[in-house]
C-alpha cells in the first residue's frame, strides 16, 4: 500500500483544504456578463446590417435588460470583493496580463452604450415620452446620427465581453480545470446561446422567433463541439488536468455538469426547438428558459469544480 | 541581486518556530498564517520516507500573482521579492486564486497578504524572522547572484528542489533533500 500523509500546520481555513475564495458573486456576474453580450451583440449586428425592422426585439426590446443585469452583475462583483471601498484602484490603471483589469475596461465601455441604447429606443416603447431638456434632446440626435459607428464597437466590445467571461477562468494556471483556451470561445457561445434564449422569449414576431430558434441551435451545438473538445483536451493532457477533468467524469461534479447543465440546459432544448421548426407546437418559454438556467449553472458548476482542482504537491 | 531561501529538509525538526516568529513578527491577524509547515510521509510500508518542509510564498521569478493582478497591488520588490500594496489591492482574490502554492489569503482589513521575506527586516541588515529562530538552523536567507553567498553555495554543494516546478513559476524557496 503506498501511503501518503500530510499534515500541514497552515491553520489556515480560508484556503485550506481546498480553495474557498470565490462564492456566488462571480458564476452569477459571469452568467449577467455573458448574457448582456449576447443580447447586446445581436441588437448591435442586425442595427449594422439594417434589420432593425425584421428582428425588433433583438435590436429594441431586448437590450432593455442590459443595464440592469449589468449593473446588478457589476454589483455582485463589488460585493465580492474584500476591499470594497477600494474598487476604484481598477480605473487607475489598465493591466493587459491580467483579464480582470482588461475586463474591467471593457465593462466600463459596454455598460454605457447599454444605457444609450435603451435611451434611443425608449419613445418606441413609451410613445408619450419626453426628454424635457433641450441639452438631452440634442444628446440623443447626436447618438442617432453615429449609431452605426456605436453599433460596431458595441459588436467588438460585446464580444470581448463575452470570451473575457471564460478568460478570466482560464488565465489561471494554478486550477488545472480552468487553464484551457477553450473556456473564452465556449463561455462566449454559451452568452450568445442564452441571448439568442432571451430574446426569444421577449420577442413577439414569429418569424424572430423561429430565426433565434436557429442560432440557437447551431449555437448549442458549438457548445457541445467545444465540451468535448475540452475533455479531450485535459485527458490528453498532464495528470493534474486529468484529475480536474474526472471531478465532471465520476468526480463530485459529473451529476450536477451532464444532467443540469448539458442535458437541461443544452440538449432538451435543442431538442424542443428543433421539434418547434418542425411544425410541433412547443411553448418558447420551455427551451427559452432551459437555456437561461443551464447557462447559470454552467457558470456555478465550473466556478466551483474550478477551486477544487489543484497542482499536486 | 536576487533574494532566495533555501531550507533544509534534513534538518528540519517541523518546531513550527518559524511560524510562531512570522505571526509575531508581522502581527499576523489571529486564524492565519504567512507561513506553515508540511510533513509528508511517502512510500509502501516498511520503505517509508518522511520529508518535513517549512513552507511559504514562494517568491516567484515568473509569478502569477503579479501578472493576475488587475490594479498592480502585487508587484515585484528589491531582489525580486514580490509584495502587495495594501492601498492599492481591491481584494479581489485573483492572486490568491492564482497561486499554485495557496501562500496567499485575504486579511480581515480588506487587502491580501503574504509572506514579504521580511523586507523591513531585510532593510535594516537582518535576516527574516523565520531565519533567525530557527533552532536548528535550517533555514539560509541570501542572494542569489552573490556566488559567495551561503545560499549559492549550498545550491551548488546539495541536492535539492522547488515546489512545482512544471507550473512554470520559477520560485525562490529551495529544499535541500
Amino acid at each position: 500500500m503506498r501511503e501518503e500523509v500530510i499534515i500541514s500546520g497552515r491553520m489556515n481555513p480560508m484556503i485550506d483544504p481546498q480553495l474557498n475564495i470565490w462564492h456566488w458573486h462571480i458564476p452569477l456576474y459571469l452568467f449577467l456578463g455573458g448574457l448582456a453580450a449576447g443580447i447586446l451583440f445581436f441588437a448591435a449586428l442586425y442595427t449594422i446590417q439594417g434589420k432593425e425592422k425584421l428582428y425588433p426585439a433583438a435590436v429594441k426590446r431586448a437590450p432593455f435588460i442590459t443595464p440592469f443585469i449589468l449593473v446588478i452583475g457589476l454589483l455582485a462583483l463589488l460585493l465580492d470583493l474584500n476591499n470594497k471601498p477600494y474598487f476604484w484602484q481598477l480605473y487607475t490603471t489598465l493591466r493587459l496580463e491580467s483579464p480582470m483589469s482588461w475586463g474591467a475596461w471593457t465593462l466600463m465601455v459596454v455598460t454605457p452604450i447599454s444605457f444609450i441604447w435603451c435611451a434611443l429606443n425608449i419613445r418606441e416603447i413609451f410613445p408619450s415620452f419626453d426628454w424635457k431638456y433641450g441639452w438631452l434632446k440634442w444628446l440623443e440626435t447626436f447618438f442617432i446620427k453615429y449609431k452605426i459607428a456605436m453599433s460596431w464597437v458595441l459588436l467588438i466590445f460585446s464580444v470581448i465581453l463575452g470570451i473575457y467571461t471564460g478568460i478570466l477562468f482560464s488565465a489561471f494556471n494554478a486550477r488545472p480545470l480552468w487553464n484551457t483556451s477553450i473556456l473564452g470561445p465556449l463561455f462566449l457561445a454559451s452568452g450568445l446561446s442564452t441571448g439568442a434564449a432571451y430574446i426569444m422569449l421577449v420577442s413577439r414576431s414569429h418569424a424572430e422567433r423561429i430565426m433565434f430558434s436557429k442560432i440557437d441551435i447551431v449555437l448549442i451545438g458549438i457548445e457541445l463541439f467545444l465540451i468535448i473538445h475540452m475533455f479531450m483536451g485535459f485527458l490528453a493532457s498532464t495528470q493534474v488536468q486529468i484529475d480536474a477533468a474526472s471531478l465532471f467524469l465520476g468526480g463530485p461534479y459529473t451529476a450536477i455538469f451532464w444532467v443540469f447543465v448539458v442535458f437541461l440546459g443544452m440538449i432538451l432544448p435543442a431538442i424542443l426547438e428543433v421539434l418547434e421548426l418542425n411544425k410541433f407546437r412547443v411553448p418558447v418559454l420551455v427551451p427559452g428558459l432551459l437555456v437561461l438556467f443551464g447557462g447559470l449553472m454552467f457558470r456555478f458548476v465550473i466556478a466551483y469544480a474550478g477551486q477544487a482542482s489543484r497542482w499536486l504537491y | 541581486m536576487r533574494y532566495a531561501m533555501v531550507i533544509d529538509t534534513k534538518k528540519c525538526v517541523g518546531c513550527s518556530d518559524c511560524v510562531v516568529a512570522c505571526q509575531t513578527e508581522n502581527k499576523v491577524p489571529i486564524g492565519y498564517a504567512r507561513d506553515w509547515v508540511v510533513e509528508v510521509t511517502e512510500g509502501t510500508y516498511p520503505h517509508l520516507q518522511m520529508e518535513i518542509r517549512s513552507e511559504r510564498c514562494n517568491q516567484c521569478e515568473n509569478a502569477p500573482c503579479v501578472r493576475c493582478c488587475p490594479t498592480g497591488s502585487s508587484h515585484y520588490s528589491t531582489g525580486g521579492i514580490v509584495l502587495v500594496k495594501p492601498r492599492r489591492c481591491i481584494g479581489c482574490g485573483a492572486c490568491i486564486t492564482s497561486c499554485p502554492y495557496d501562500a496567499r489569503f485575504p486579511h480581515p482589513k480588506g487587502h491580501v497578504d503574504k509572506c514579504t521575506f521580511c523586507d523591513h527586516r531585510i532593510k535594516e541588515g537582518n535576516g527574516p524572522a523565520c531565519v533567525e529562530v530557527c533552532p536548528t538552523k535550517c533555514m539560509y536567507f541570501g542572494n542569489l547572484d552573490d556566488p559567495g553567498s551561503e545560499v549559492s553555495k549550498l545550491l551548488r554543494q546539495r541536492r535539492y528542489k522547488t515546489l512545482i516546478p512544471e507550473a512554470g513559476t520559477k520560485p525562490h524557496l529551495y529544499f535541500l533533500t
